[in-house]
Parts: C-alpha cells; sequence; structure tokens
C-alpha cells in the first residue's frame, strides 16, 4: 500500500518534472530568442556566405561567377598590397599590444591605492580614451603630427628638427602606434578591477616576511593578475587586428601604404572597388588569422597564467 | 615623515602623468579657439579667442545643414541603439542566467566566441544582405543589430550581474506564483538597473564612436551622423583647421558629459563582469 502511493506520488513528480522541463526549454529558447536569431541572421549566416563568395568574384551588380581558387591564389603570390598590409598590421599588433599592456599595468599600479584625488587622477588618465575612437581625436593627431604641426614647432623650441611625421613612411605607422598606446584607459580599468580583487593579506604577510617591493609586485601582483593580463592581450590582439578609424583618417593609408592596415585594405576592396568576392576571401584569412593567433594564445596561457583553483603556486 | 614621501612621489607622478596626458586635450582647446597662422606656434592659448570658429563651424559651408542636423540625426540614431540594447541584452542575459534549457551551455560558449569574432569577417555579407533589401542609406543597418541582444559584451556583463543575484528572491516569487515573466519584470530587471546604465552608456559612446559602420551605410549627407559630417571637413580642398577642430572637439562632448554623470558605473560595470578568471 504504501509502496503504491510512493509510486504514484513519484510518477506525478516525474511528470511535473518533465512537463516543467519542456516549459523551461521554450521558456529558455523565448528569451535568448533575439540573441540567438541575430546571431543566426548577422553572424554566421554571413560567415558561411563569405566563405562561399570567397571562391567567386562578385561585383554586386551582376550575379557571382565561381573562379574556384583564383582569389586566394591572387592574394598570396599576386598582390603585393596584400603582402604589404599584412607587415603594417603586424607590426602594429606586436609594437602597440605589448606598449598597450605594459603602461596600462604601470598606471593601474599607480592609481590602485586609495588616496585624496584619486578618481580625478583616474578621470584625467581614462579621458583620451573615452573619446580614443572617434573620428575627432583622428583629426587632431593629423594636425599635432603634420609638417607644419605642434610637435614640430614644440620640438624646434628645444633646437630639434621635426618631420613630416605622418608623410614620411618610416614614422607613419608610430604615429598610429603612439596614438593606439594613448588610449590605454579600458585596458587600464580592467587591470584596475583585477588589482583591487587579490586579497591585501597576501601582501601584509609577504610584509612581514620583509619582501621589497619589487618582489611583492613579481611573486604576488603578477601571477595573481596573470588572468586578467591574459584577458587584455586576447583582446588587445583582436582588436589591434582591426585598426581602421584612425588608419582612414589620419594617414589614409599611406604615404606609399606605409600604414595600409589590413581592415582598411579590405574595406577598399570591398566598397571602394566592389571586389567582394575577393574581399571575402581577405575576411577570412583575418578569421584564420586571429584565430590561429588566439588559439595559440590560450595554448601558451597554460604556462603562464595563474588560476587560484589549480591549488599550486606557481614558483 | 617616512610614511608621508612615497605618498608625495606618488601625488607627483601622477600628477605629471595626469597632464602629460591632457595635454594634447588642452592644446586643442586652445587650437579650436586660434586664427590659422596661429594654429602652428608654439603657445597652447590663443592670444586673442576666435570664437567664430565654432558659430562659422557650426554653420559649416560646403553643406545645406548646419550641425544641429547632424547632431539630432546621430541622437536619433542613439536613441533606437540604446533602448534596443538595453531591452534585448537584459532579456537575454536573464535566459541565460536563470532558466534552464537544453544546450543552454553550448549557446553560451556559442556567444563567448563571438566576442573574439573580427567585424570584418560579416561585414561583406551583411552589407550584401542590407543591400537587398535596401536598406542602405538608411539608419535600419546601423541601429537593427543592436536589438538582437545588444553585444555579445553586454550580455555576458549582465549574465555575470544577474548571478550576483541571489536566487532565493525568484524560489519565494515563484512560491507566491510568479511566472518566469514576472519573475524577470519584477525582480530581476528592477535589480540590474545599475548595470542596465552600464549597458546603455556603453551603447551610447561606443555607437557614437563607431565610424566603420556609418562611413559604410550612410551615403547622403541628408544623413550624416556627426561623425561623418566631420569628415566632410577634411575633404575640402582647403582644411579650415581651426572650425574643424572646434566641431571635433564639440562632436566629443556628449560622451565626455556622460562620463563625468556616471563615471562610477565605469569602474564598476567592468568589475561586475568579475573577468578575473
Amino acid at each position: 500500500m504504501n509502496t503504491k502511493v510512493a509510486t504514484t506520488s513519484t510518477r506525478r513528480t516525474l511528470f511535473r518534472i518533465s512537463r516543467k522541463s519542456g516549459e523551461s526549454n521554450l521558456h529558455g529558447y523565448l528569451f535568448i530568442s533575439p540573441w540567438l536569431i541575430g546571431f543566426l541572421l548577422l553572424t554566421l549566416w554571413p560567415i558561411a556566405q563569405s566563405f562561399y563568395l570567397s571562391f567567386t568574384d562578385y561585383s554586386l551588380l551582376a550575379s557571382p561567377v565561381w573562379t574556384g581558387m583564383d582569389n586566394y591564389k591572387r592574394m598570396f603570390f599576386d598582390d603585393a598590397d596584400f603582402v604589404q598590409s599584412l607587415k603594417v598590421t603586424f607590426t602594429f599588433v606586436l609594437v602597440s599590444v605589448p606598449l598597450k599592456l605594459f603602461f596600462s599595468l604601470m598606471v593601474a599600479q599607480l592609481l590602485s591605492k586609495s588616496m585624496k584625488g584619486m578618481s580625478l587622477y583616474r578621470t584625467m588618465v581614462y579621458f583620451p580614451s573615452l573619446i580614443g575612437g572617434s573620428i575627432a581625436v583622428s583629426i587632431l593627431w593629423r594636425n599635432m603630427f603634420g609638417v607644419d604641426g605642434y610637435i614640430n614647432k614644440v620640438l624646434a623650441v628645444f633646437g630639434i628638427e621635426g618631420r613630416g611625421w605622418i608623410s614620411d613612411p618610416d614614422s607613419a605607422l608610430w604615429t598610429l602606434i603612439l596614438l593606439n598606446v594613448w588610449q590605454f584607459g579600458s585596458t587600464m580599468v580592467i587591470f584596475l578591477a583585477g588589482l583591487k580583487q587579490i586579497p591585501q593579506e597576501l601582501y601584509e604577510s609577504a610584509s612581514v616576511d620583509g619582501a621589497a617591493r619589487w618582489r611583492k609586485f613579481y611573486h604576488i601582483t603578477l601571477p595573481m593578475l596573470s588572468p586578467v593580463m591574459f584577458f587584455n592581450l586576447v583582446l588587445g590582439v583582436i582588436g589591434s587586428f582591426q585598426m581602421f578609424t584612425a588608419a582612414l583618417i589620419v594617414t589614409r593609408g599611406g604615404p606609399m601604404h606605409a600604414t595600409y592596415t589590413y581592415a582598411l585594405f579590405l574595406f577598399e576592396k570591398a566598397f571602394k572597388h566592389f571586389q567582394m568576392g575577393y574581399a571575402s576571401a581577405l575576411a577570412w584569412v583575418l578569421l584564420l588569422m586571429v584565430a590561429l593567433i588566439t588559439v595559440l594564445n590560450f595554448y601558451v596561457s597554460r604556462f603562464w597564467v595563474f588560476y587560484e583553483t589549480d591549488g599550486g603556486g606557481r614558483k | 615623515m617616512n610614511a608621508l614621501r612615497p605618498r608625495w612621489s606618488r601625488h607627483l607622478a601622477l600628477i605629471v602623468f595626469s597632464l602629460l596626458m591632457v595635454y594634447p586635450i588642452i592644446w586643442w582647446l586652445g587650437a579650436s579657439l586660434k586664427t590659422a597662422p596661429e594654429m602652428n606656434l608654439p603657445t597652447i592659448w590663443p592670444s586673442t579667442p576666435i570664437w567664430e570658429n565654432y558659430s562659422a563651424g557650426w554653420d559649416f559651408s560646403p553643406s545645406p545643414h548646419t550641425f544641429a542636423h547632424f547632431y539630432a540625426n546621430t541622437l536619433l540614431m542613439e536613441v533606437g541603439n540604446v533602448i534596443g540594447g538595453v531591452v534585448t541584452a537584459a532579456i537575454v542575459a536573464f535566459g541565460f542566467a536563470r532558466l534552464k534549457f537544453k544546450f543552454r551551455g553550448f549557446w553560451f560558449s556559442i556567444l563567448l566566441m563571438t566576442l573574439m569574432l573580427p567585424g570584418q569577417v560579416t561585414i561583406v555579407p551583411q552589407y550584401i544582405l542590407f543591400n537587398r533589401f535596401e536598406f542602405t542609406d538608411s539608419y535600419v543597418p546601423l541601429i537593427l543589430p543592436h536589438f538582437f541582444g545588444g553585444g555579445a559584451f553586454f550580455i555576458f556583463l549582465l549574465v555575470q550581474f544577474i548571478r550576483g543575484i541571489p536566487k532565493d528572491l525568484d524560489e519565494a516569487a515563484t512560491i507566491d506564483g510568479a511566472s518566469v515573466y514576472g519573475i524577470f519584470l519584477r525582480i530581476i530587471f528592477p535589480l540590474i538597473k545599475p548595470a542596465l546604465v552600464t549597458v546603455a552608456i556603453f551603447t551610447f559612446i561606443w555607437s557614437w564612436d563607431d565610424f566603420f559602420s556609418q562611413v559604410l551605410y550612410l551615403s547622403s549627407v541628408d544623413k550624416f551622423t556627426v561623425g561623418l559630417a566631420l569628415r566632410m571637413y577634411i575633404d575640402q580642398f582647403e582644411v579650415q583647421w581651426g572650425q574643424m577642430l572646434a566641431m571635433a572637439l564639440l562632436s566629443v562632448l556628449p560622451s565626455a558629459v556622460i562620463f563625468f554623470l556616471a563615471q562610477k558605473h565605469f569602474v564598476e560595470g567592468i568589475a561586475t563582469t568579475g573577468i578575473k578568471g
């Protein structure tokens, strides 16, 4: 008798659970549907379509014509602009990402202590990044680093002869790198949030042991901050690969394609020359490059990123 | 004495550094009030400020419109973006953070992967798509994407935020007979307001600065945003630097004002993503 009651009630609960989980599937998918539809429509479908288009010749006016591997062959064997844009982009990424990480970490260290006036300092340091991506700052840069620009006039005061920073192929890319590093604010804020989560006891016990400041930095701050560092590194690399506005406005990709970034190259192929097929192939190569570097980053991270849950410390 | 010294050196370092950082902006302010010949002198401030740079710049001779028109355009776009982003990001984030459904983990990891997807990869087919529906040269391609969850970053940020809210609240409401919609509308939505402010601010600033999409989709001067109007200055035969710098400075003002009003939200908003690992 008892068992019978038990089974019916169990069955009833089971029924309720299964009905509930069916219902909650529905609710769940209903709630995420805006994102899901957007993902399928504006991300997955475009990626698939650009894969197809990358094997075609397509000018937007006529239908795509299948050309097999021609776009890829042209890219790797027959397009000096492609090679140049890779060179520019890799230089930009390799120089500006580490510089930006280094500066933001140093500044975050400076700004992490609570003392009077700190919020003012933070605001001032963050301000350039706030307005950073806008075309306005690119205009400012173009003026400041021009031949008759402000930078040269100031240098002249000190008796240093300036140069056309933007018109000289040797220095043009460096003005863009400087612009990028100047806007280290959001990277810095993320470091700042990370620094605040390091337990103070670690520093206190290190002080008791008589550890010097740089030792504390090296043995506590760096390992504890390494997940944040990794996050900034991954996003910094991906972001730098897409450098566009400054290259378009400050230097227009010139002089002599010295600042012809990959994103600008792709944009011009697609929307100036209307070579949609070729641009799609470029987009796919970009996707593969970024994916490869990100995977590499994740792989290498095992050797330097420290997670507390690992249990052991990194010596 | 000893305890004071590092403090002072820190203050000194911070003052020097902050000034170095904002120096270009101070120069910018001065330059926007200079005459053309004065522009290239190594002085920071003009001898007599030329306020006409602002009024003439605002009227903007090469176009039939004044900057008021371009600001109205940009704000129109921003209203759509912010509403779309805030509302749909909250809905999607609630689904991921609180509801159990099949393949939730799978979809969430896809969402995180799209965070790392370079925008240029999808831009060509997206353009073709919008072009096919004749949405190019309209605000649809700029606004519509924000209605699909407002971007992976914001969904992620809100999911982290909702996860920090005790589940007891939901359970108590369930016992009182609230549906999932009731829980979302009456409990979670009011509680995540601070995070939604962060989403709204970031959406506003990022859309304002998203020059790439604007230059891509808007082609008639009539519909230009502030950023695109600024670009017309550069394309003139003889660049009016004073006017251009004045208008460029005005164009960053909305973002700056919002930033100062809601400064606290920035650091908090990022801290709540808990990206510590």
